[in-house]
């Protein structure tokens, strides 16, 4: 039995690496601070909670160096898709969201660090757990909510649902269904940067179901052979929908499996160790072509919002994941201890962000359903002028702008 | 510019009397005979001059010249860095073509038979077709699939499909099949200039044919309209509708028709996706009977559309059963007398145009 296997073998055990190893500081930044820690210049270094295994390259240093302003932006921006996520939980159970919500808490880390190293020159590009990528990107509370509902005020505009987000002007193309397509079209958008002489590059998100892929390993291929600057992101949560990676991959080792393409293997639960491993795999990428990433996370929820997530995983794995390796708290207790802020400011901003959610909430639910026209809308860039039908093509059509 | 136009109402009075006068190929000096595979070459390399976006990838397209020779020229003239041999491998490439696009590129994309473009459908569709509709005009896909479609000669089943009728049926493409020289350099500049996925479904047997084209078509700014049909031959009696190859056929048909006294109006649709429908339902109203032909498979095929079409839109003006003219609903085979009757030859388009003018025909022997 699956279950079974969890328990005894060396994976649960991969899965719970307790936080404690982060928490090594030097000992001279002890001293008070008030709440303009924001405004504080300080830089200060902080151990990875594990090091960096590499493959076909020289890994980077478990020394990162942060500042207090991004340790509190990034409680802050965790918090924020924390929240948010578990706030779409409630609106699907309420028939709010139809369709398919896949939630991404637990994984906020690999969100938040990848956007700490990066521009919004560079691309991203994920698959249809991207509700915390979009915001990451500079998408707003209110366009998610919107989105998720159907309405107007969504990012795209109530007609492409959770799944199909996308903010162009800040780097990020979706947002898509189809399980790896979103690999070889990273790879294209690098292409793209590469062709455009941009000087940046594309973060192609996917997870250890996709990993096997094979257009993944084709797109692979012929970014190597032509030097795009593309790195490859494995969100490694451990299961492919209900299926465990051990039964869906003979190597479950994602960052090696790019064969002649190095690859890190990357704790995806600390933010520090994600930022450190994607400024790396930016530099490489520029200079040497595709890096696969592995980010070793968690997802609490299922799959979907379908999916309860307990019949191929114990109720004890999934909380035991959230007592040891949760970011959020990670990053909390780095705050605290770095005296930063206090746990009351801490919790105050909490409720701060519990506060607008809930309005960007009641705002989207404001929104009013896309315009019937709408239908027929951006179905072509230039319509030409040609008539689209509906159902009953006496009764209903357009002429395609 | 009255040059121009003089040149133009020349250049189609011409056609029209060369197509009467089909065996007749030399005219006067207003015309020129083109290839359609220089045609599809000199089209390609003008919008890659003229846009430095454009860039051109699939199999063989560089160092071989291409597969077919299409892209002759085009490596040494612009380089690898936009003429780019891919490996065999279709649904990884046309990702990242699509990726391309997504950026703002140009891509053209070269399938060596549209047969191998059934390994990278899921990009052309769910990647590229549904994208701007998707992200509400965020993202845009000004990307063109191009390459030899339907039957070859003896390549057997499974290099023998015609996917016309696969690809019209999706929102968000738009599908082109170009039969004479014009066809292709007008449409497939035009393909390359439209800021939405176009697939470009060109025909092998063709790439070897001539056809004169006008001053104004080996015009670097020459563009055709994406949508309109061609009217080939003007007629009175029967609407014959097809395109790419079987345009040659339906004209060859009309040749014989006229000697018996049927008066056919030939139709090039140059555009399956969005199709001419007024063109069509224009002539059928004039005509009153209407043969759709095409080299695919008949279930669920173009002709079914334009039958539908023209039952939904002009039913009073029928005088006849509208007829269709197909592909045979089997896989392709290889011996040549069974390719011969599993694809539309001349006589079956003479034969369904006789029996939509209630021209006795004698029955065939049932099987």
């Amino acid at each position: 039995m699956a279950l079974l296997h969890l328990t005894s073998s060396s994976s649960r055990s991969n899965l719970l690496k307790p936080i404690s190893a982060a928490l090594s500081y030097s000992p001279s930044l002890r001293r008070s601070i008030s709440s303009s820690a924001a405004d504080d210049s300080r830089t200060f270094t902080i151990e990875t909670s594990l090091p960096f295994t590499a493959h076909q390259c020289n890994p980077p240093s478990r020394s990162v160096d942060t500042n207090p302003k991004e340790l509190l932006t990034f409680f802050r921006d965790m918090a924020t898709m924390r929240r948010m996520e578990i706030a779409a939980d409630s609106l699907y159970k309420a028939k709010l969201i139809r369709g398919f919500c896949h939630l991404y808490d637990g994984q906020e880390a690999v969100a938040v660090g990848m956007e700490a190293s990066i521009t919004k020159k560079d691309s991203i590009i994920t698959a249809y757990r991207d509700h915390c990528t979009f915001l990451g990107r500079g998408g707003t509370l209110l366009e998610i909510f919107s989105e998720l509902m159907g309405r107007q005020a969504g990012c795209s505009k109530g007609k492409g649902g959770s799944m199909h987000f996308y903010k162009k002007e800040a780097g990020f193309y979706g947002g898509h269904g189809i399980v790896g397509a979103q690999v070889p079209l990273g790879c294209g958008l690098a292409f793209a940067q590469k062709y455009s002489k941009d000087g940046t590059v594309s973060f192609a998100l996917y997870g250890d179901g996709a990993a096997n892929q094979g257009q993944l390993f084709e797109a692979l291929n012929i970014s190597a052979l032509w030097d795009l600057p593309v790195i490859l992101v494995c969100e490694n949560n451990h299961y492919g929908m209900g299926t465990a990676e051990w039964r869906a991959a003979k190597s479950p080792s994602y960052y090696k499996r790019g064969d002649y393409v190095p690859g890190l293997k990357v704790d995806g639960m600390d933010v520090l160790a994600v930022k450190q491993a994607c400024k790396f795999a930016k530099e490489h990428a520029l200079k040497n072509g595709p890096i696969i990433l592995e980010m070793d996370t968690y997802r609490y929820h299922g799959h979907s919002m379908s999916d309860p997530g307990s019949t191929y995983r114990t109720r004890d794995e999934i909380s035991g994941v959230r007592q040891e390796r949760d970011p959020v708290e990670r990053v909390r207790k780095l705050v605290l201890s770095h005296d930063l802020a206090t746990e009351k400011e801490l919790k105050d901003l909490e409720k701060e962000i519990r506060k607008q959610v809930d309005e960007a909430i009641a705002q989207a639910k404001e929104s009013p359903m896309p315009e019937p026209s709408e239908l027929f809308s951006n179905v072509y860039a230039k319509g030409l002028g040609v008539e689209a039908f509906g159902p009953d093509r006496k009764e209903l059509r357009a002429v395609l702008p | 510019m009255l040059g121009t136009l003089r040149q133009k109402i020349l250049g189609q009075s011409l056609q029209r009397t060369r197509s009467a006068a089909s065996a007749l190929r030399s005219y006067s000096s207003a015309a020129k005979e083109m290839m359609v595979r220089d045609a599809l070459n000199s089209a390609l390399d003008e919008e890659m001059s003229a846009d430095p976006k454009v860039f051109l990838m699939g199999e063989e397209v560089g160092e071989y010249q291409g597969a077919y020779k299409i892209s002759k020229g085009l490596l040494e003239k612009y380089g690898p860095e936009r003429v780019l041999d891919t490996p065999i491998t279709e649904a990884g490439f046309t990702g990242i073509g699509v990726g391309a696009a997504y950026y703002g590129l140009r891509p053209i994309v070269e399938f060596m038979t549209f047969n191998f473009s059934m390994q990278a459908i899921d990009h052309i569709i769910n990647s590229a077709a549904k994208s701007n509709y998707m992200s509400s005009g965020q993202i845009s896909v000004p990307i063109v699939f191009r390459g030899p479609n339907g039957a070859a000669a003896g390549v057997g089943a499974q290099h023998s499909q015609c996917y016309a009728a696969w690809y019209a049926a999706c929102p968000g493409l738009k599908v082109l099949c170009p039969y004479s020289s014009e066809d292709a350099r007008g449409l497939l500049k035009a393909a390359i200039r439209d800021p939405d996925p176009v697939v470009f479904l060109e025909n092998e047997l063709l790439y070897g044919e001539s056809f004169p084209v006008s001053a104004e078509v080996l015009d670097s700014s020459f563009c055709l309209p994406i949508g309109k049909a061609k009217i080939e031959r003007e007629g009175k009696d029967v609407t014959i509708t097809a395109f790419s190859k079987m345009v040659g056929y339906a004209l060859k048909a009309a040749e014989i028709l006229a000697k018996e006294g049927i008066s056919a109006e030939v139709i090039n649709l140059r555009s399956i996706r969005p199709l001419d429908r007024s063109t069509i339902n224009a002539s059928v109203r004039k005509t009153n009977r209407l043969i759709t032909v095409e080299e695919g498979f008949p279930q669920h095929g173009v002709g079914a559309e334009i039958c539908t079409s023209v039952i939904e839109e002009s039913f009073g003006y029928l005088d006849a059963p509208v007829e269709r003219i197909a592909g045979a609903d089997v896989p392709m085979p290889y011996a040549a007398n069974l390719e011969r009757m599993a694809v539309p030859q001349v006589e079956d388009i003479v034969r369904a145009a006789k029996r939509a003018c209630y021209r006795s025909v004698p029955l065939a022997a049932a099987a």
